[in-house]
């Protein structure tokens, strides 16, 4: 359901202002999203200052540089550092994207880098959200090759042309960007699959070797699961990837009408 | 987890409050709200055929409320609305057929649905005034 505000424990209440580190001359502010299970109370915006001269240029480097030297319980998910693992997928100046590829410079508001866990997520500390529903949506899609042909000797062959039917789809790295960025997912996260389940399952519906089209149609064929999707177009605005969810979405509606007439 | 002694009560990140609007998105979200206004153009509309079918007193009353300048500037609204949801409409249809999904594409669409409902109602009210005389 449409819930403009936030629940009362999930407001925003003050923050704290961590000193500045000494003798730098150039200073990025950045304000952050705090939580903290463990002392029961409301999230808050702590503002910190990161010396460029001693930091690297992604928002990315800037929160390590922060958890290094000024407040080791910042807390945030990161592993690849160049945009392949879709760890460190969060809110950043507005926009959802990963902290590793985005430079501080080409996010900052007011001379300030606002960085906020994935939206409308419950929060397992400051900049972690809980994925599990996303997980779950993403396997209720069955994301692997289903057959029943008995599978060949060697491997099962696709032509060049089939094969590049999943360009655009199979580069996905789940980092759930495009997924909180939806209004529709917001609101109806517990019923709609989202961008990223979907482009999956299109990603599915789409390849040649996979047999059981009809039943990831039968599957998706439903008020809520596929046709949440308004094409508000957040998701391709969001993904760090360059993928296009909405697009994706729209070609597996496609499908359903194709396989009535 | 399961056996921890109380279940944590995780708070909601924040999200419309803290998410830059994109126009694409501002421009389905008014896409709605002129859908809304539909129905309550669409029972002006019969408010003016009933009056019609009714007696000369009763549409009198019609078409000197319609007349007044709060219901023109309703007329307006309406007017906008319509050609505003019909061009999205459109949008949607060409959407359906899965073009102008690129970032140059959807931008231009959604700015054409825009200006064209904003001239559009400009051209028929000076076309409705016009031929009113």
């Amino acid at each position: 359901m449409v819930e403009l505000a936030l629940p009362k424990n999930s407001q925003i209440t003050g923050g704290k202002s961590w000193p500045k580190p000494q003798g730098a001359s150039k200073l990025t502010e950045f304000r952050i999203y705090r939580w903290n299970p463990d002392d029961g109370k409301n999230p808050s915006i702590d503002t910190y200052y990161v010396n460029r001269e001693d930091c690297g240029p992604m928002v990315l480097d800037g929160l390590i540089y922060i958890k290094n030297k000024i407040d080791p319980t910042l807390t945030f998910r990161r592993s690849c550092r160049e945009g392949v693992c879709g760890s460190c997928a969060m809110n950043i100046g507005g926009t959802n994207t990963l902290a590793c590829t985005k430079g501080m410079d080409e996010v900052l508001v007011k001379g300030v880098v606002n960085v906020y866990p994935l939206p409308h997520m419950p929060v397992v500390k400051d900049l972690v959200p809980d994925l599990t529903r996303f997980y779950a949506q993403h396997a209720s899609i069955e994301p692997w090759l289903q057959t029943d042909t008995a599978a060949p000797e060697k491997e099962w062959r696709q032509s060049k042309e089939d094969r590049e039917q999943l360009d655009g789809l199979y580069e996905c790295i789940l980092c759930a960007c495009c997924s909180t960025s939806c209004p529709s997912y917001w609101w109806n996260g517990d019923r709609y699959l989202g961008p990223a389940a979907l482009l999956q399952a299109n990603r599915w519906l789409k390849d040649s070797r996979d047999e059981r089209t009809g039943d990831r149609l039968d599957n998706l064929e439903d008020p809520f699961r596929l046709y949440r999707c308004h094409t508000i177009m957040n998701c391709a605005q969001a993904c760090p990837k360059g993928l296009n969810p909405a697009k994706a979405i729209a070609e597996i509606k496609k499908m359903m009408v194709e396989r009535q007439i | 987890m399961a056996d921890s002694p109380s279940r944590i009560e995780r708070p909601l990140s924040p999200h419309l409050s803290i998410y830059r609007p994109l126009f694409t998105m501002v421009m389905s979200i008014v896409h709605r709200i002129t859908g809304g206004a539909l129905y309550f153009g669409t029972v002006i509309l019969v408010w003016w055929l009933l009056a019609a079918a009714t007696s000369p007193g009763a549409y009198d009353l019609f078409s000197s409320i319609a007349g007044s300048w709060i219901g023109r500037l309703v007329l307006l609204g309406y007017t906008w609305a319509l050609i505003h949801h019909a061009l999205g409409g459109i949008r949607h249809f060409i959407w359906d057929f899965i073009h102008g999904f690129g970032a140059k594409e959807r931008e231009l669409m959604a700015k054409a649905t825009l200006a064209g409902s904003i001239v559009l109602t400009v051209v028929v009210w000076i076309i409705g005034l016009a031929l009113k005389g």
